[in-house]
């Protein structure tokens, strides 16, 4: 038996998070949040390939706070399968042998559920190694679920131990602590946004939101494409360092982004009757990194005709007339692929791996705030106000009792 | 009969002082020992106006009276100062309107036909039609605006701008094509300050920034010691070098004018006296407006100030060649504002007033309050500035009018963006001048809106060059404090708190000199650095 958080069906729960839990997120972790701290079984998967996990530390990922609030779209609800334990940053030590990996190894999971781990013949995308866009993710020997952390059959980083496929693990290099490993997750992904922007040589590069999607996209985007000027929106002032850190040439308060970019670029303004106003020109690729409706809004309205919009942060419902009218192309970007062919078809967990051992990651790792799983509340109270707090990642470590 | 200016030293019988601070104004207790300088009362005034235009135009300096100037046939052109001068607007007539018909009348006996008149904004806002019509007068504006013929001056409308030349120094004289091509070009001046007229009109009034750039920059900025004496304006030294390849390719015939000093009309006009000579009618219009402007939402405050118009008087007109001209303009503004002071202080006290050269029926925002006070007020002095080098000046302004969209754009992010990163105007003009002035969008507002140019908000930030660099300390009483920190200054409740943090740089028994101004004033400093 094992300690675990547990996400479950409630509908009220899921109604009072979806009216409330935006605004008032303390609501959520105190009697809305459709989540339960149990004892259950540890899950296993008795198939060959897969092994079990100790988690050391698992990250509280934008995502899982959208799931808790309701704010994420039913969309998902059919790939999902209730109950879950959620946590798909995970850096765990294997309990078992798993075939080249002996026990105790040191690894991160990829979380994609893909076929390989499903045991099913690879899908088309698969087999490009496109792991990702798998669409073999509802069927084989698991339920459904799109990721760890979502899929009631492997467990996930939220609890004390989870099951994984030989196929979702990278090990850890030496000397790396938990704290930096725990960033590799959300950096992968910011490698393959990055990527997935198609950055020209000098183009000028929006990243709205300055969470750790965007901190990591910053850093993504300088380290991996030959982007030009990248300006970065960030709320708080410790994103404002951080990302000039991690590569941004300027950083902006959410309320100026659109003068700053009206002016870097010579692009020219109007404003609609009752509408917020929107530029005719500027940057060659924007990215919204925070997924709400203003962020979306901004990234669409600060882009010139012809240019990219990439969907890092999961979506929100926006105005859309934007990239209709000045055909912009709407990217979308989600979770991380096994073979980036971007980037020499290289996994971008690699890419992470070695993106994470750069000093200012090093100094972001010392900041990763962790929780036992008994003071969930206050974990995700945390979480909610990470960016007021100065915190760029909140994990909790199962192996902690205070 | 007028008296002249004088400094009044405070002691104990002094009552609290006037000080202007934007919309409003405060009573001010001076630490004794204060010098105070009080401007000139208004000196007398041309008793019939009509006859004194005629008189110029007949009778100029150095040139041929007007009329023999005139024949069919020719190209006449007309240009004429904008709204920023002079401030407050002046009452309906307003003297550009008077000077403009006699010329027109003159023009009409002699047959000219081609005629067009030109506002000499260079890159300030195009003004609207009513603001057009409040300078040249009804008759003139639906006689010339509806067909074209009476316009803002567009620098960057680079079809109808001409490249006269180079200066000896490689200065381009680049201007209005209209202006430049005409056998006649007739410039009509208001001179509120010694600053204003001489090569400072055609040059700069009709300019583009390609002329313009030669001086307003950081660097001549600087060096010229000050603006109000164009002997020693290393700005005026480049526009009179303009003037005098313009003067080899353009006739140009000068109109000057200058007005006394009755700048605030009835019940404002107690602004204009001498404290203890307030009469009860004096000091209950005092206690009105106090209340009244403490009592009025800002927006009402807004329009008390900004509807004044002021019944100046005119105390010369003359005509001709321009340097000729403006000797005797000069001498004229000297009498009504030159006022005699000697030594410096180590602190200089100014109250900046709601009205400057560029924020006439808008907004004073942070970065013209800081032009007016350490440029316009602290360069009102000729010789040696009236603090001395490593002092303090003191500011009264609230920097909280924010910034008007329209008419002001480029100031936004000049503000946000600019003097985030550096308030030294070398720094900032090297980095970012080129960038504001080519914004294709700021030129858009310029030439279609009536927003100020965009490379306008560093001009502003070039005026205050030379008090940035004479004197080390700036604070502003009553002012925001975030919004004096963005633009690198400190910011304190009172006079009081502002002597204490001032002390740092100039003891704790500073010599104190405050600048009673408006109306405008001129210090002559006699002794100092």
């Amino acid at each position: 038996m094992m300690l675990a958080l547990e996400m479950f069906r409630s509908l009220p729960r899921h109604a009072a998070g979806r009216v409330v839990g935006g605004r008032m997120p303390g609501v959520l972790s105190g009697f809305a949040a459709p989540l339960r701290l149990m004892t259950i079984d540890e899950p296993r998967v008795d198939r060959p390939g897969w092994a079990r996990l100790r988690t050391r530390l698992s990250g509280i990922c934008g995502s899982d706070l959208g799931a808790l609030s309701g704010r994420t779209s039913l969309y998902f609800s059919a790939v999902v399968s209730m109950p879950f334990v959620p946590g798909h940053e995970v850096v765990a030590e294997l309990v078992d042998d798993c075939e080249d990996l002996p026990a105790g190894t040191r690894v991160v999971v990829d979380p994609v559920l893909t076929c390989a781990a499903r045991g099913v013949d690879p899908c088309e995308a698969c087999a490009m190694g496109a792991t990702n866009r798998c669409s073999r993710i509802t069927v084989g020997h698991l339920a459904p679920g799109l990721q760890t952390g979502f899929c009631k059959d492997t467990g996930g980083g939220w609890g004390q131990q989870l099951a994984a496929h030989r196929s979702q693990l990278h090990v850890v290099p030496e000397g790396y602590s938990d704290e930096q490993a725990i960033l590799i997750e959300p950096v992968a992904c910011a490698v393959h946004t990055a990527l997935a922007a198609r950055v020209g040589e000098n183009d000028r590069v929006l990243v709205s939101g300055a969470g750790s999607v965007g901190l990591f996209t910053t850093l993504a985007l300088r380290n991996l494409t030959p982007a030009g000027e990248i300006t970065v929106v960030a709320k708080h002032a410790h994103q404002r360092e951080l990302a000039l850190e991690l590569g941004a040439t300027e950083v902006v308060a959410p309320g100026e982004v659109l003068r700053r970019v009206r002016r870097t670029t010579g692009a020219f303004q109007v404003k609609p009757e009752f509408g917020s106003p929107y530029l005719l020109g500027g940057v060659d690729v924007a990215i919204d990194a925070v997924g709400s409706k203003q962020s979306l809004e901004t990234a669409l309205h600060a882009t010139r005709a012809g240019a990219r919009v990439v969907l890092s942060g999961m979506p929100a419902g926006a105005d859309l007339s934007a990239a209709w009218f000045r055909e912009l192309e709407v990217v979308g970007s989600y979770a991380s692929a096994q073979r980036e062919p971007r980037a020499g078809d290289r996994s971008a967990f690699d890419l992470a791996t070695e993106l994470v051992a750069a000093d200012p990651v090093v100094r972001l790792a010392k900041t990763v705030a962790s929780y036992p799983l008994h003071r969930w509340r206050e974990a995700l109270d945390h979480a909610h106000s990470a960016g007021r707090l100065g915190t760029v990642k909140v994990a909790f470590d199962p192996r902690s009792s205070r | 009969m007028s008296r002249p200016g004088f400094v009044l030293e405070v002691d104990d019988r002094t009552p609290p002082l006037v000080v202007h601070e934007g919309q409003g104004f405060r009573l001010e207790e001076f630490p004794l020992g204060t010098r105070v300088i009080y401007p000139p009362e208004s000196v007398p005034t041309v008793p019939d106006v009509e006859a004194a235009i005629r008189e110029a135009l007949l009778n100029p300096v150095d040139s041929e009276p007007l009329p023999a100037l005139l024949r069919p046939g020719m190209r006449l052109t007309i240009a004429f100062d904008d709204l920023s001068l002079p401030l407050p607007s002046m009452r309906k007539p307003d003297i550009r309107q008077r000077i403009i018909e006699q010329v027109l009348t003159l023009a009409a006996e002699a047959g000219v036909d081609d005629v067009e008149l030109i506002a000499a904004n260079a890159l300030h806002r195009r003004m609207t039609d009513a603001e057009l019509k409040h300078i040249v007068g009804e008759r003139v504006f639906r006689s010339f605006h509806p067909q074209g013929l009476l316009t803002n001056h567009d620098a960057e409308d680079h079809d109808n701008l001409l490249h006269v030349g180079l200066t000896d120094k490689g200065e381009d004289v680049e201007i209005n094509r209209r202006a430049a091509e005409s056998d006649l070009l007739v410039y009509v001046n208001v001179n509120l300050v010694s600053m204003d007229g001489g090569h400072k009109s055609v040059p700069i009034g009709l300019a583009s920034y390609k002329s313009l750039r030669h001086h307003h920059n950081a660097r001549t900025m600087v060096r010229s010691h000050s603006f109000m004496d164009h002997k020693a304006s290393h700005l005026h030294h480049s526009a009179w070098r303009m003037g005098r390849l313009l003067k080899d390719h353009l006739k140009v015939f000068q109109i000057e004018t200058t007005l006394d000093n009755n700048v605030f009309p009835s019940p404002y006009d107690f602004l204009m006296k001498r404290e203890w000579e307030w009469s009860v009618k004096d000091q209950a219009s005092m206690l009105a407006a106090r209340r009244g402007l403490a009592m009025a939402p800002r927006r009402l405050r807004h329009k008390m100030f900004h509807d004044i118009r002021s019944p100046y008087g005119l105390t010369g007109i003359n005509a001709g060649d321009t340097e000729a001209v403006h000797e005797r303009t000069l001498a004229a503004v000297h009498q009504q504002q030159l006022v005699e002071v000697q030594g410096q202080s180590d602190v200089l006290v100014m109250g900046v007033p709601y009205l400057g050269p560029y924020n006439v029926n808008s907004t004073m925002n942070p970065i013209l309050a800081t032009c007016v006070g350490l440029g316009y007020l602290f360069n009102s002095y000729l010789g040696q500035p009236v603090v001395r080098r490593g002092g303090a000046v003191i500011l009264y302004h609230p920097l909280n009018e924010g910034f008007n969209q329209l008419h002001h754009p480029s100031y936004v992010d000049f503000y946000e963006e600019v003097l985030a990163e550096s308030t030294d105007p070398v720094v900032v003009g090297e980095k970012y001048e080129e960038q504001f002035a080519h914004d294709p969008w700021y030129i858009h507002l310029y030439r279609t809106s009536h927003a100020y140019h965009g490379v306008h908000p560093f001009y502003m930030w070039y005026w205050a060059a030379h008090a940035m660099d004479h004197v080390d300390e700036v604070i502003w009483v009553g002012g925001d404090r975030r919004v004096a920190s963005r633009l690198g200054f400190r910011a304190a409740t009172t006079l009081a708190d502002a002597l204490e943090m001032a002390s740092g740089t100039v003891g704790s028994s500073p010599s104190i000199t405050y600048l009673h101004n408006p109306p405008h004033l001129l210090a002559d400093v006699r002794g100092g650095d």
